[in-house]
């Protein structure tokens, strides 16, 4: 955190005057139960529940801002806000250009969801995923024939219409969605475990920050707190620590 | 991996030929430049379909409008007041919600040699969906400029050619027609430049992208995710925009030292820089 | 906002719809459309400065002013106007909080670009990070506007340079004949008839500019398409009005507001062109 860094410059020209900056919290705000906007127009949802909790933990003062998912790496790194907590995998790409706090979220799995009652071979089949998610590149591993949707919306949509006979996504984010389709999708085929579990995006450069925030998860972890939440956000089925 | 090794795989990845999958780490300058330069010929025949049609329809519409009759010239104005007066993404999105509920049929088009079959589900493919939509497009903006060039014909011109005894046909081929187009070019190359760069929207934010086939700026996309860096790629993009729009540019140059040739040159006033400086 | 919206999921119907609309979220929406408004506005003034600008310097008797010019105009308009808003405003940031970094800090030594990360002091920020979020949002219109402001006002000075060179030079000669100066004849006669030749291609610019407003999105300036999209996609029961895939009805009003947006510019442009056009012996 150039803040933290720039601290140390600071107190020696004007000491005492390091009033703790607020921390700019970045999300995307159309992934949920993850972090979306409510209707009251805030973010909200597990991520922004963890993330009020981390700051209160490590008494910093947090503000929320949402970004294009696209652009949500360069922003940070730029400096335009010190975080992202948006339902962001760790992966090693990822790892090689910003940094991450300790997971708060275990590895979940990605699974397949197509229209009730097809018999659908996934090998051979049409896939739709969002353009570029780890999901795209796993499909196009995989052999099978891909398309790209810029929504998870749309990936969703295209099966409905027969566009695809497939979708595959995060399968947290797909499960509500069969739930409440009344029999028209349903999950085909084995979940596929891709990614890492989710941790905080930080710079690199920002070490100190990285280590309060890992200070606040695990002492979540340790009192049971993140259990908690993960159970109350994503219903029966969610992982625990 | 050398640069000759990435054109072979990626030159023509847009179109299906090539490396299945696409460079994932140890991406390189040249995988950038190549695949970058391979999606834009999506680019170029998205433009080049769409305006050759579209100035042909345009034309039209611009007639039905200044000259037509009622049944032509309110539905060419409802036309256009739709295609300019919405966004180019609400069309595609709206185009596409409607291609994807067309059942799916084949339409024999008997060609006297053979049959060539053609499927309505091709519209939903990006290739023809959205081409029409661009050539709908452009036809709407075209058809504006047209028809404010076709109302800022000099009189004094269609007088002289009333004098000569031309009509119908002759008149409009060697008076109305190079006349309008004379005044609607420089608007009309803005048009053309906007379109072509409109095709970068194509599958941005319009059509799915099928088997990672795309145009530009789906690569460039492609590599600002997976290098974090959107420095390097949307640069190399602009780069290839400006290039083409340079020779459509050059292009419409040409045709309109064409159109003006008969125009009196005006005085040139040379330059001095001692006239500037005692002023 | 309405006391039976209490609790959304219990009640149906229009009551139902009354609140749906109603709720924080849609009203962010309405105001959205006063964003886009206020950008509109903002961006016109410089795109008609940057214009004007583009086509005097590429009229210029001055070589390098006409080198300028058509560079200007020539790169800018090569490029997509969302190719140009992916990158740009991340330059234009950095650039500035650079040289903010050199004058207000002089004394932190050590590299800006850090491997990938960009650091700058705490004073150069921009705009300051304690700053409350609405002066963030302020400086990325900002941004915005000027990105506007760049593209458009080389499309507008292209077409502006084209309208100049319109005008029948009897027009000029004659005026010239009547002895005014080179001042004279432009501002008297060349200027006013200018305009009958450049409307067309101004108003297709300014219905351009309206529909080149969802591309904000991409500065994080939550605009009236991004509403649309977030409102309009399938909500799942997490949310208090939960609701299938409703956006080709979202879409259709957007498609509503721009229609009327262009309907009434248009309106407005035939007012100008038929006073441009005053006393012009045009065809019609």
């Amino acid at each position: 955190m150039k803040k933290l860094v720039l601290a140390a410059a600071l107190s020696a020209l004007a000491a005492g005057t390091a009033v703790a900056d607020p921390i700019r919290m970045g999300t995307e705000g159309a992934y949920p139960p993850y972090n979306f906007i409510n209707d009251a127009g805030e973010v909200d949802g597990f991520e922004r529940e963890l993330g009020d909790e981390i700051c209160k933990r490590a008494e910093l003062e947090c503000t929320w801002v949402t970004n294009d998912w696209d652009s949500i790496i360069p922003n940070l790194v730029s400096g335009n806000y010190d975080t992202i907590i948006a339902g962001m995998s760790v992966t090693p790409e990822r790892d090689e250009v910003i940094d991450f706090s300790n997971e708060y979220y275990p590895p979940s799995p990605s699974a397949f969801v197509g229209a009730a009652g097809m018999d659908v071979d996934l090998s051979g089949a049409i896939i739709a995923a969002q353009t570029n998610t780890i999901q795209a590149g796993h499909v196009s591993e995989m052999g099978a024939t891909l398309v790209e949707f810029a929504t998870p919306d749309e990936t969703v949509a295209a099966v409905r219409n027969g566009e695809a006979d497939a979708v595959l996504a995060d399968k947290d984010y797909l499960a509500p969605i069969v739930a409440e389709s009344n029999g028209m999708l349903e999950f085909i085929g084995e979940d596929v475990a891709i990614g890492g579990g989710i941790g905080i995006g930080l710079r690199e450069s920002d070490t100190e920050l990285k280590a309060t925030l890992n200070k606040a998860i695990d002492s979540m972890k340790a009192d049971g707190t993140l259990n908690t939440m993960l159970a109350k956000w994503f219903e029966g089925d969610a992982p625990q620590w | 991996m050398s640069c000759a090794e990435s054109f072979s795989s990626y030159a023509f990845r847009s179109i299906g030929f090539g490396e299945r999958l696409l460079p994932k780490s140890d991406i390189t300058l040249c995988d950038q430049i190549i695949l970058i330069g391979s999606g834009m010929m999506w680019n170029v025949y998205f433009a080049v379909v769409a305006i050759l049609f579209g100035f042909v329809f345009a034309t039209m519409l611009a007639f039905a409008r200044v000259n037509g009759p009622a049944y032509l010239r309110l539905p060419a104005d409802f036309f256009v007041f739709v295609f300019r007066g919405s966004p180019l993404f609400i069309q595609f999105f709206f185009a596409y919600e409607l291609f994807v509920q067309l059942p799916r049929v084949g339409v024999e088009i008997p060609l006297g040699f053979a049959t060539l079959t053609a499927s309505t589900s091709w519209l939903t493919k990006a290739w023809l969906g959205a081409t029409v939509v661009l050539f709908l497009n452009t036809s709407a903006y075209s058809a504006e400029i047209f028809t404010g060039a076709l109302k800022s014909i000099p009189r004094g011109d269609i007088e002289a050619a009333d004098a000569f005894g031309m009509a119908g046909f002759k008149k409009f081929r060697r008076i109305v027609f190079p006349t309008m187009l004379r005044l609607a070019w420089p608007s009309y190359s803005n048009e053309a430049i906007f379109l072509f760069h409109s095709t970068a929207l194509v599958f941005f934010s319009g059509f799915p992208a099928w088997r990672r086939e795309a145009d530009g700026l789906y690569y460039a996309s492609y590599f600002a995710e997976a290098t974090f860096n959107p420095f390097v790629p949307y640069p190399i993009i602009a780069v290839y925009f400006v290039f083409f729009t340079l020779l459509i540019v050059g292009f419409f140059g040409l045709v309109s030292k064409r159109l003006n040739r008969h125009m009196a040159e005006a005085p040139k006033v040379k330059f001095r820089l001692g006239s500037m400086l005692t002023r | 906002m309405f006391e039976f919206c209490a609790d959304p999921k219990a009640i149906e119907g229009l009551k139902w719809l009354s609140c749906y609309l109603t709720t924080p979220k849609h009203a962010a929406m309405y105001y959205s459309i006063l964003t886009v408004l206020a950008l509109l506005a903002a961006a016109v003034p410089p795109i008609l400065f940057l214009g004007f600008a583009g086509a005097l310097a590429r009229r210029s008797g001055f070589a390098p002013f006409r080198w300028i010019g058509l560079g200007y105009t020539s790169i800018v308009r090569g490029v997509p106007d969302i190719v140009f808003f992916l990158f740009f405003p991340i330059a234009l940031d950095q650039a500035v909080e650079v040289l903010r970094h050199k004058v207000k800090c002089p004394e932190v030594v050590g590299p800006i670009y850090q491997g990938n990360d960009f650091v700058v002091c705490q004073a150069a920020k921009m705009p300051l990070g304690p700053s409350p979020q609405w002066m963030h949002e302020a400086w990325g219109f900002t941004l915005a506007v000027i990105t506007f402001a760049i593209v458009f006002g080389a499309f507008t000075a292209n077409t502006l340079h084209g309208a100049l060179a319109a005008v029948p030079k009897g027009q000029l000669e004659t005026a010239r004949a009547f002895g005014m100066t080179e001042r004279q004849t432009f501002w008297r006669v060349h200027m006013p008839q200018m305009w009958v030749y450049a409307l067309p291609g101004l108003s297709n610019l300014w219905m351009i500019l309206i529909k080149a407003t969802p591309l904000l999105f991409l500065l994080g300036i939550k605009d009236i398409v991004y509403w649309a999209k977030e409102l309009g996609g399938m909500k799942t029961q997490a949310y208090s009005y939960p609701h299938p895939d409703w956006r080709i009805w979202y879409f259709a009003a957007l498609m509503v507001f721009y229609l009327l947006l262009t309907w009434i510019s248009q309106r407005v442009f035939d007012r100008v062109f038929a006073r441009a056009s005053r006393g012009m012996a045009v065809a019609k």
